[in-house]
């Protein structure tokens, strides 16, 4: 998977964010989760994170990554969690007339955010 | 403890929203949209400059947008069929993005066109994760890349709409497992449309755009109630 310009598009939503809550201070972390079927690998996306965030008031966050597991929904079984499985069939009955609940996730679940002073502020520079 | 920020979006939001507004102005304008997704070599735009010819020779309108990393080949190859062709050369990028088409139709009167073919960058992986505003995505699998790809890429081949099995003149040479594919299709998802084709020998193509003529009027056609 291209992680660098999945990396970049992460940056920018959580620049749109920062910008709409008018958020100055440091960002402490960011808060992704990634479910196992959205073709991300997580080291990956951590290492582009680094270089995507340069330059940015996220430079110097941590990127925190919550992996989701594939729960799937069978006709004949109900909902049945993968755990760390990535198939797309039940493994109870082998149906593949299966709807996905959850899993395909690529999401910024939320921005934790400085609340002490610092020496040295962070400067916003909106574009 | 630290303030947090709930946002709860998709990182690749900004696709999904741009793909939306491409959907509309295609819907408008009465366009039937496809979205041909496949690796390198599997005979893509052999089977789509086939299909414009064709859908030009029953008198229906089409245009084509093709991504590749660099050159224009496709493009040039496209164009003999008649059809309006435009190429996105994405340089860097391994798939195509609903911005990028927005920025080809913009300027084009889409209601000239019944049919608009995106032939995405030959790559397996990452164009499924991108939306364009298609009406069908059709993902194109050659005879010679063996039967086990539906397996090895899940996500691709469970987006697929349609399935286009292509160079299937070359069947025979390469011992070719019909049942091996079909069944490794099954085991992924729910049987989606499929078509064995043959750009090279014109084989399966009246079907393949019988297909598409009929999908495209039961998209134009108002519902009776």
């Amino acid at each position: 998977m291209h992680e660098l310009s999945i990396a970049h598009s992460l940056i920018e939503l959580g620049m749109n964010t920062l910008k709409q809550a008018q958020i100055t201070t440091p960002v402490y972390a960011v808060h992704v989760r990634l479910g196992r079927l959205s073709g991300v690998v997580p080291a990956a996306l951590r290492s582009a994170f680094d270089i995507a965030a340069e330059g940015t008031p996220f430079r110097h966050s941590q990127l925190l990554i919550e992996i989701v597991p594939v729960h799937i929904l069978c006709p004949n079984c109900g909902p049945v969690d993968l755990g760390d499985g990535i198939g797309y069939v039940c493994p109870h009955c082998a149906s593949v007339a299966i709807d996905l609940l959850q899993g395909r996730e690529l999401e910024l679940s939320s921005i934790e955010i400085e609340d002490i002073e610092i020496e040295d502020p962070v400067e916003i520079e909106y574009t | 403890m630290r303030p947090l920020v709930e946002i709860k979006r998709n990182i690749l939001e900004k696709n999904d929203l741009e793909a939306d507004r491409l959907r509309d102005r295609f819907n408008a304008a009465g366009c039937y949209v496809t979205n041909w997704i496949s690796s390198p070599g599997s005979g893509k735009t052999a089977l789509l400059e086939e299909t414009l010819r064709e859908l030009i020779k029953r008198g229906e309108s089409a245009a084509a947008i093709v991504g590749d990393m660099a050159t224009a080949l496709d493009a040039d190859r496209l164009s003999r069929s008649g059809a309006m062709v435009k190429q996105i050369e994405t340089i860097g990028c391994c798939h195509l993005e609903s911005d990028m088409i927005i920025n080809v139709v913009e300027s084009w009167d889409l209601s000239q066109y019944n049919f608009v073919f995106i032939e995405n960058v030959g790559n397996l992986v990452c164009p499924s994760s991108y939306d364009l505003g298609e009406d069908e995505r059709v993902v194109c699998l050659s005879v010679t890349e063996g039967e086990d790809k539906p397996l090895k890429y899940p996500s691709t081949f469970m987006a697929a709409d349609t399935i286009l099995v292509t160079k299937i003149d070359l069947a025979a040479a390469v011992e070719f497992d019909r049942d091996a594919l079909l069944s490794n299709i099954r085991s992924v998802t729910q049987q989606p449309t499929l078509f064995e084709t043959s750009a090279k020998r014109g084989i399966g193509i009246e079907a393949w755009i019988d297909h598409l003529i009929q999908r495209r009027i039961e998209k134009v056609t108002p519902v009776q109630v």
